[in-house]
């Protein structure tokens, strides 16, 4: 057996007294995307949080390829290198055009050229249909647009691992679907994925792995069929059926 | 409706803006004249006039005064970049996160808490006086000098408080994207909050230094003579106030294009990065 990409053992992280993830497991498959579906409040971006080292573990253990991340005097800064992150109100740095905005990391953390990450940027613009907004600023742009632009961002990094965290949630209905596109063509290159999303219908279709997160604990897990088709736990059946009478399923 | 022709709401709307121009030049007009009208009216009207309106001492005195706020604008504009880079490292250092950094911390708080509580001219006399008593040689023991050092010591505090609040204002959700894409917590500083926080600002940090611009007359207390200095020679050389007046014409010839650029320049920037504005 291959070892996983991320391996999550025992994740424990409070705040204050409220426990927000408990002793949570999981292995991500390298090349695979998993779903974390659940109610509001049940961890999903604390868990995506923990992942990047945004937040600091109180217990468990976190592996990438086989390597402990998450002890303390772990450089961080190496981790974020190879796994980037998108998140639900865009973060695009206000005061920089869309260009900036991805060729920053680039330059800084990467130490490539002006010119280099440019190119590079221009490419990605150019595969997310942005090739008329390199020059433009976040504030002038619609959500679908500035959430492409910070998925360039993320993926102009060349990730190993990308989380989203709820990328979809603030956009209207009719940009969802321009955003998604993007996820599916991410899909195709073979890159590993991990989502916190309320988008059922998209986990259902491009999930490999579905995790029913609730109250801080990973309480069903297994294939979009399965979860979605025969979920085995009440908790997830209800939840699921709220989900159907909100249309959204 | 064809393009060039105007539609029936802009003609109504050009309409209620001449009517605003006209009401706004007219109760400007009735209350200057009030004031032409009434100020002379006063009993002392006649001595007010001659000790403060006095062509002749403006006249006089002008070209010394501006020579004299020659003074003013190189104590300001050498104060200015120390002020700026100490008040920065002071914002940043109190906010700064790493447990190992709490003495600097504790030591910023207790700097901009005593330089804020005691008033400026308190620090000129204090540090004006004091240091130069040591006896240094020169240039060392200049009034100038120590007068300077005071008034960057006291407005970096000011100052201080102004970018902290900028850089508190920045949302975390921006240093959580810049973090997220391997930029350390300096580069994150450096490249997306302080930017941002700077812009934003921008206004108070202008009004503080207008009022530099006018706490450098009181390094005039302890020695050099600047233009306030300068215009209460004057004024007691020929028994008259209007000297005074003139200092203040030449302090608002600096001020008012000071305040109004930084408008501009604000204006524009907003322009370039933002959406459509709302009415």
């Amino acid at each position: 057996m291959t070892t996983p990409k991320i391996s999550l053992r025992d994740i424990t992280k409070r705040f204050d007294a409220i426990t927000v993830l408990d002793a949570v497991s999981l292995d991500i498959e390298s090349g695979s995307v998993v779903s974390i579906i659940g109610p509001s409040g049940s961890g999903k971006s604390t868990l995506l949080r923990c992942i990047n080292l945004l937040e600091h573990i109180d217990d468990g253990e976190l592996l990438l390829d086989g390597t402990d991340i998450s002890i303390p005097g772990f450089d961080p800064n190496t981790v974020r290198r190879r796994i980037g992150m998108v998140f639900q109100s865009y973060n695009l740095f206000p005061h920089m055009s869309v260009l900036d905005n991805i060729t920053l990391a680039l330059r800084r953390v990467l130490g490539l050229s002006r010119v280099i990450a440019q190119d590079r940027a221009r490419e990605l613009l150019t595969r997310f249909a942005l090739d008329d907004k390199e020059n433009a600023f976040p504030d002038q742009m619609s959500g679908g647009q500035q959430q492409r632009a910070a998925i360039a961002r993320a993926v102009a990094m060349e990730p190993e691992v990308l989380l989203l965290d709820e990328i979809t949630s603030a956009l209207d209905p009719e940009l969802v679907g321009e955003v998604l596109d993007v996820v599916r063509e991410l899909r195709s290159t073979g890159m590993t994925i991990v989502l916190a999303t309320h988008e059922m219908g998209f986990a259902r279709d491009t999930s490999d792995l579905v995790c029913v997160l609730d109250g801080g604990r990973i309480i069903e897990s297994g294939s979009p069929a399965q979860v979605f088709g025969a979920p085995q736990q009440e908790r997830t059946q209800q939840f699921l059926q709220r989900v159907i009478n909100a249309g959204r399923l | 409706m064809t393009p060039g022709s105007l539609s029936r709401r802009q003609i109504f709307e050009r309409a209620q803006r001449r009517k605003s121009a006209v009401i706004a030049t007219a109760s400007s007009a009735i209350v200057i004249a009030l004031i032409v009208a009434l100020v002379p009216k006063m009993p002392r009207w006649d001595r007010v006039r001659t000790s403060f309106f006095n062509a002749e001492r403006f006249r006089d005195s002008f070209p010394r005064l501006l020579h004299a706020f020659i003074l003013d604008i190189k104590i300001f504009s050498w104060s200015v970049p120390f002020i700026v880079a100490l008040a920065l490292l002071v914002a940043i250092t109190r906010n700064s996160r790493s447990p190992a950094l709490l003495p600097l911390r504790v030591a910023a708080i207790v700097y901009t808490d005593i330089m804020r509580g005691v008033p400026v001219l308190l620090w000129i006399y204090l540090i004006g006086f004091g240091v130069p008593g040591l006896g240094m040689d020169r240039p060392w023991n200049s009034p100038l000098l120590w007068g300077s050092v005071a008034l960057v010591l006291t407005y970096a505090a000011y100052v201080a408080e102004v970018f902290r609040a900028g850089i508190e204002g920045v949302h975390e959700s921006q240093r959580a994207a810049a973090r997220s894409l391997g930029l350390s917590n300096m580069q994150s500083l450096r490249f997306v909050v302080l930017p941002q926080a700077i812009r934003r600002v921008i206004p108070p940090l202008m009004n503080d230094l207008v009022s530099l611009q006018k706490d450098v007359a009181l390094v005039s207390l302890i020695g050099p003579v600047e233009i306030l200095r300068q215009a209460g020679i004057d004024k007691s050389k020929f028994a008259n106030f209007t000297p005074y007046l003139a200092a203040a014409a030449i302090f608002l010839l600096l001020t008012i294009p000071l305040t109004r650029t930084t408008d501009w320049l604000l204006e524009r920037e907003r322009r370039r990065t933002s959406a459509t504005r709302v009415r």
